[in-house]
């Protein structure tokens, strides 16, 4: 049996994030090509509890770093134990989902272990050398890669593989993982948090209506706000109307803004430019409300009102 | 208090990408030059740090000579200084860049003292490789965390303290500085260039230098368009006639609740 392929399980104080499912399941990708094992590595004693998770996702081992230095997440400090794991357990490559902290603690590490990194993939083929896909312009662009590297250092993109149960109800054999870290990991732990809503998030919600420039105005939303309500979604927006102060940043959809992933997107007065389209395509059905039947958002939706979106929108919330 | 923004020249693509014959790069026929959004929100945050602190900010680009535009328009809109590593038009891959950066920000400190905040942007908007700030941060030493939507200087400037968005709200971060940090859209709302500003940076001297930086190990191969899927749009309907037609489809959708709400 050769290395096996080590994935970093992400969590938030012992709370998995489900794309580290994806990770295990695009770990076993890379491990069947190697004809070996995935094992995975929780950083952090609150992490215990996921090793059967692993498991179940197909993890053969779990390694578990509970440094008393790793209180809470923390980019250098993650980043240090990838870096004395590839010491340690000397894995034939290290795999993670693309999320923020994935991707910033696998680039952590590579800079550390002085080796690549290569961020978002969506496919990785090996042969003599690693080839694999990844996305470029927020997934607008796919980039064929050619990798050389002494451990491969990989993530996935987002939603780009699906989680699998592979062995359900499975147990973990859990070893711990001792490493010493150097003091200065800890000056970027995370040492406070503020909770503004335990409500549906835009990345989270099963309806979005979002708003572009043809809504004119912030006061215009109010339209888009009810509808919404109606449907038990939030409101969200494209970058001309932030850059029009219309609407919060936080509230963008797009490349630069937020991925969502909802059963339907109501696409209001958006003409659906590529880096918008990049942060609306993982919708299930898209709903495009514009005055101008050629516009790309209109032509790539799955259904399509064409007309004014300050009559149409009313029309449908008084049902 | 000195700052540094890291930003990267690229095509503005419209409503697609087109990518040039032999697959090597985007086709920037007839296309403008941009920057990431991520990057002209640090830029307008370095602005911002020295105009509540004194100092001077400094713009820093890697790319082919016409990547001046960039630092002009960082001017434009009151960057002090810049540097541009002239490296023609290939592009470089993330580790050879970061070296090249890293190389160029120790020149720089040499010349005029060290940055107690050198930003990056979250990811490029082009190749999106994650990694060339935590790099250099690494290079150089200093703590770095990417992500960050929100900033103040605390403890009489001895603190950058860096939120981050999450589910829930924001996570908080507290940097000694000096410190790196990466970006995010949201974080400041840039400005637009002055009269007085497009004059400045007409007059702006963008510092140049090379590299020889190694390539690293990571080389690309070729730009495909992913397969998009074909949709037939199905046209519901014009105007406030199309309403029950998409009522209907709430409800096939189960997203209908009759009598809820208005
Ligand atoms: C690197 C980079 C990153 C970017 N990231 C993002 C991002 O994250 N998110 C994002 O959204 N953009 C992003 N952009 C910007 C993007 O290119 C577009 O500029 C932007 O999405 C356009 O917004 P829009 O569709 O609202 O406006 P427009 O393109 O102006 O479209 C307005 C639409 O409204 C329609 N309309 C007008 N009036 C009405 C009405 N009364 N009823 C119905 N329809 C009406 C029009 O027919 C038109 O189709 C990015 C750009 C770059 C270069
Ligand atoms: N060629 C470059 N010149 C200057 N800064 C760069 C360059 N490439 C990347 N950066 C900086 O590093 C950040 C992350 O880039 P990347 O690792 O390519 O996603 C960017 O947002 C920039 O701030």
């Amino acid at each position: 049996m050769s290395a096996a392929v080590l994935v970093v399980i992400e969590h938030d104080r012992g709370a998995l994030a489900d794309a580290s499912l994806e990770a295990l399941a695009f770990g076993r990708s890379i491990a069947e090509q190697l004809g070996a094992s995935v094992e995975a590595l929780l950083i952090g004693a609150e992490a215990a509890g996921l090793a059967d998770a692993c498991v179940a996702h197909g993890a053969g081992a779990v390694h578990l770093c509970s440094n008393s230095d790793l209180s809470d997440y923390g980019p250098e400090a993650y980043g240090a134990v990838i870096a004395a794991a590839a010491g340690a357990l000397s894995p034939a490559a290290i795999a993670a989902c693309g999320t923020d902290r994935g991707n910033e603690v696998l680039a952590h590490a590579a800079a550390e272990l002085d080796l690549p990194f290569v961020a978002n993939c969506t496919d990785v083929r090996i042969g003599d050398d690693w080839e694999m896909t990844r996305v470029q312009w927020g997934g607008s662009l796919n980039e064929e890669t050619r990798l050389t590297s002494s451990l491969p250092i990989v993530s996935v993109a987002h939603h780009a593989v699906e989680a699998e149960e592979v062995a359900p109800g499975a147990s973990a054999d859990v070893q711990p993982l001792d490493v010493t870290l150097p003091d200065w990991v800890t000056r970027s732990l995370v040492q406070d948090r503020v909770v503004l809503s335990e409500g549906l998030t835009l990345a989270t919600a099963p309806v979005v209506v979002g708003g572009g420039r043809g809504v004119g105005s912030a006061e215009g939303f109010a339209v888009l706000e009810e509808l919404a309500a109606k449907l038990g979604g939030v409101v969200g927006c494209s970058r001309a109307v932030t850059n029009n102060g219309w609407r919060p940043h936080s509230d963008q959809v797009g490349q630069t803004g937020t991925r969502i992933a909802p059963q339907l997107y109501i696409a209001c007065g958006i003409s659906g430019a590529i880096q918008h389209w990049v942060g609306a395509k993982a919708a299930k059905k898209i709903l495009a409300v514009n005055t101008d039947p050629a516009a790309n958002m209109v032509v790539k939706a799955d259904y399509a009102v064409i007309g004014d979106l300050f009559d149409v929108l009313p029309a449908i919330t008084n049902g | 208090m000195r700052v540094l923004v890291c930003v990267k020249r690229v095509p503005a693509p419209g409503a697609k990408i087109n990518i040039t014959e032999d697959g090597q790069a985007v086709d920037a026929t007839n296309l403008g030059h941009t920057m990431s959004p991520h990057e002209e929100c640090a830029l307008e945050l370095a602005v911002q740090l020295v105009e509540a602190h004194g100092g001077e900010s400094h713009v820093l680009t890697l790319g082919e000579a016409a990547a001046d535009e960039q630092c002009r328009w960082a001017a434009s809109i009151g960057v002090n200084k810049a540097t541009l590593v002239d490296v023609g038009t290939q592009g470089w891959d993330p580790q050879r860049t970061a070296t090249a950066l890293t190389h160029a920000v120790r020149s720089i400190e040499a010349a005029d003292g060290a940055f107690d905040v050198i930003i990056f942007g979250n990811e490029s908007a082009d190749t999106g490789g994650f990694q060339v700030g935590i790099r250099v941060a690494r290079a150089l030493e200093r703590p770095m965390v990417n992500a960050i939507k929100g900033v103040d200087i605390v403890d009489d400037g001895a603190v950058l303290e860096a939120r981050r968005e999450t589910d829930a709200g924001m996570e908080v971060f507290r940097l000694p500085m000096p410190c790196a940090i990466g970006v995010k859209e949201g974080i400041t709302w840039p400005r637009y260039p002055t009269m007085r500003g497009r004059l400045a940076s007409k007059k702006l001297v963008v510092e140049q230098q090379t590299s020889d930086a190694a390539q690293g190990g990571q080389t690309m191969v070729r730009l495909n368009r992913p397969e998009e899927k074909v949709s037939e749009t199905v046209i519901l309907g014009h105007g406030a006639d199309a309403a029950p037609a998409v009522v209907e489809l709430l409800k096939e959708l189960g997203l209908w609740t009759e009598g809820a709400a208005s």
